[in-house]
């Protein structure tokens, strides 16, 4: 049951041969036994989450099942939903129950999925290790002294060692595929707009995006069909038609013929991605699953994206400038933590701040109102949002040549636990190959595609251009239906 | 560039996080080596290219000014840190 895809979910929860309930009692049972050696969850809530089981039993009873009715999700905690403790993994809000549900949540539960409980993360998703979090680092279940990657590391754990068998998660410059590349499972970033920011924890509002967590391309495409949707209370989220995002899983391409499913796909592979930086054993899975793509009919072309290292520079303006000001609502005033002790108002923000944010977040808060401040908007933000825009128009000239781009996720696999907490420039260093597909709004996923040193996870990355989810979908399913890497689990989690 | 310490403690304060002088001597070495890495923007001309605010130029839409939401002080009210007979409490603002 732990390894089956939500269609034989679906399926076996229809022909009743589980209920919705021992579905998620299964859940729970492994989270309880398996989790405190990973940390994937800050919250779990079996009574919670029982009750959604038996309501969505019933609905199952009435002929009324969709296909996510059922299901337990595991949502990332910086989606609020209500009822539950919704901490974004801070001090800050460690005691926020929050009272209204985010418009993904209120998606999933319309759906009749059922909440499993909420992951551990990077404190206000400000990190690429999950290791700044209130509640402690997440643990990556191929090696449990790595890091899972972040910021979603408790949704991709969760996914990677079967505690749950889809989850949520948000990406401002890597933070859904970088885990997914580490944990060894699949993630998508969907276009800018996608997913609805509403009750979504804000940390860089031009830049973050909800996506899903799954361990096939198939099983995102089902998520992605829930998640997506116009919402009037994101004031970014896109007015587009609903579309099915499964619909070219299985829609041959043009050029494609029987043995060759990808015949006519153009891949391009950046030369920059793969140059100084880039780990050899990342470079080799990565290459291999590049040939892979070869064999399945597609035409391989080199392409160039010549600013992709001015990608983390110009990053590390905008993403801080846009949180020191979404944060400036901590102000222990209206909900979340207050400092037991200060002289007077000013005294109080500052004492709260400062206790409740942890050093990673403050560290970007002040970056943030330093760019902004008199006198520098012009050399920093001005000027990194000018870089955007070269950075953008890089995958316009590449999607000219190619319909996808191919290439790493990560630098390296996961890293030692401590290793780079102590160096934020090294830790800003991992989202080189991530980051560019925020600043341009782009779709972009990671799917596992091999090992590298010590059995550890690598991710293939394939970004495509504005609304080609469903392409990018069904050029992971072919590419999971000639492989079997996003099958594999990790020793001790079967 | 180099962010002398009364900078880092001026920023602080405009951020409204309180630092102990020790704290902000260890922002200071950590901001300095992210502004190196920042800087390397400045390699790049970038006269006459148009700034990028939002991903695909992207305009924020705007709704009619009416009121959509009912009264829920009491929901969002039963979060917050203080409060008393549907107030917020903070310390005393003016003498």
């Amino acid at each position: 049951m732990i390894n089956a895809s939500l269609k034989e979910l679906a399926d076996a929860l229809a022909a009743r041969r589980v209920s919705a309930v021992e579905l998620t009692e299964h859940c729970i049972e492994r989270i309880g036994r398996l989790d405190k050696g990973l940390n994937a969850f800050i919250t779990v809530d079996p009574g919670r989450s029982l009750e959604q089981a038996r309501a969505a039993d019933a609905r199952i009873a009435a002929g009324h099942a969709g296909p996510l009715t059922g299901i337990p999700v595991a949502h990332k905690d910086i989606f609020v939903a209500k009822g539950w403790p919704s901490t974004c993994g801070s001090r800050m809000l460690a005691s926020f129950v929050s009272p209204y549900d985010a418009h993904v949540v209120e998606r999933f539960n319309d759906a009749g999925a059922v909440v499993l409980g909420k992951t551990n993360m990077d404190e206000f998703a400000m990190g690429s290790s999950s290791e700044t979090s209130w509640f402690g680092p997440v643990r990556n279940p191929w090696n449990v002294d790595r890091v899972a990657g972040g910021s979603s590391g408790g949704s991709a754990v969760a996914v990677a060692a079967r505690l749950a068998p889809v989850a949520t998660g948000t990406d401002t410059g890597g933070s859904i595929r970088q885990p997914a590349a580490l944990s060894g499972v699949c993630g998508l970033k969907p276009t800018y707009g996608t997913v609805s920011r509403y009750g979504m924890i804000a940390f860089a509002s031009s830049l973050d995006q909800g996506g899903p967590f799954a361990r096939s391309a198939a099983d995102l495409a089902v998520l992605l069909n829930v998640m997506a949707g116009f919402d009037a209370r994101d004031s970014t989220s896109l007015e587009r038609a609903p579309e099915d995002y499964a619909r070219e899983l299985e829609r041959p391409l043009p050029g494609a013929s029987a043995g060759k499913p990808l015949g006519g796909l153009r891949v391009g592979v950046p030369s920059e991605y793969f140059s100084a930086g880039l780990a050899s054993d990342v470079a080799s899975a990565v290459e291999s699953a590049i040939d892979e793509l070869k064999k399945l009919g597609a035409s391989v072309i080199e392409v160039h994206l010549p600013n992709t290292g001015l990608s983390v520079p110009s990053y590390y303006v905008i993403a801080p400038a846009e949180a020191s000001s979404n944060l400036s609502r901590y102000d222990g005033v209206r909900y979340g933590y207050r400092a037991p002790e200060y002289d007077d108002l000013v005294d109080m923000y500052c004492k709260t701040r400062a206790q409740g944010f942890g050093a990673e977040v403050k560290r970007r808060i002040l970056i943030g109102t330093y760019v902004l401040s008199h006198g520098y908007y012009d050399a920093y933000y001005l000027k990194a949002q000018k870089i955007r825009r070269l950075i953008a128009r890089d995958f316009t000239d590449a999607f000219r040549q190619c319909d996808v781009i191919a290439g790493p996720v990560t630098p390296t696999v996961a890293f030692a636990l401590g290793a780079k907490v102590s160096d934020p420039v090294q830790m800003y260093l991992n989202d080189i190959y991530t980051i560019a597909a925020n600043l341009a709004g782009l779709p972009a996923m990671s799917i596992p595609c091999g090992f590298g040193s010590e059995g550890l996870p690598v991710g293939l990355h394939l970004v495509g251009d504005y609304f080609t989810e469903a392409r990018l979908l069904g050029i992971a399913h072919q590419f999971q239906k000639a492989t079997d890497w996003h099958a594999r689990v990790p020793a001790g989690y079967a | 560039m180099s962010l002398p310490i009364d900078q880092v403690k001026r920023i602080a304060h405009l951020a409204r996080i309180a630092v102990t002088d020790a704290e902000a001597e260890a922002v200071q070495a950590d901001l300095n080596r992210i502004f190196a890495l920042i800087e390397e923007m400045n390699a790049v001309d970038t006269s006459g290219i148009e700034p990028m605010a939002h991903a695909r130029d992207l305009t924020v839409r705007l709704r009619a000014d009416e009121v959509r939401e009912g009264d829920q002080h009491e929901a969002f009210q039963a979060v917050a840190p203080q409060v008393e007979a549907g107030l917020y409490l903070v310390p005393k603002v003016i003498e």
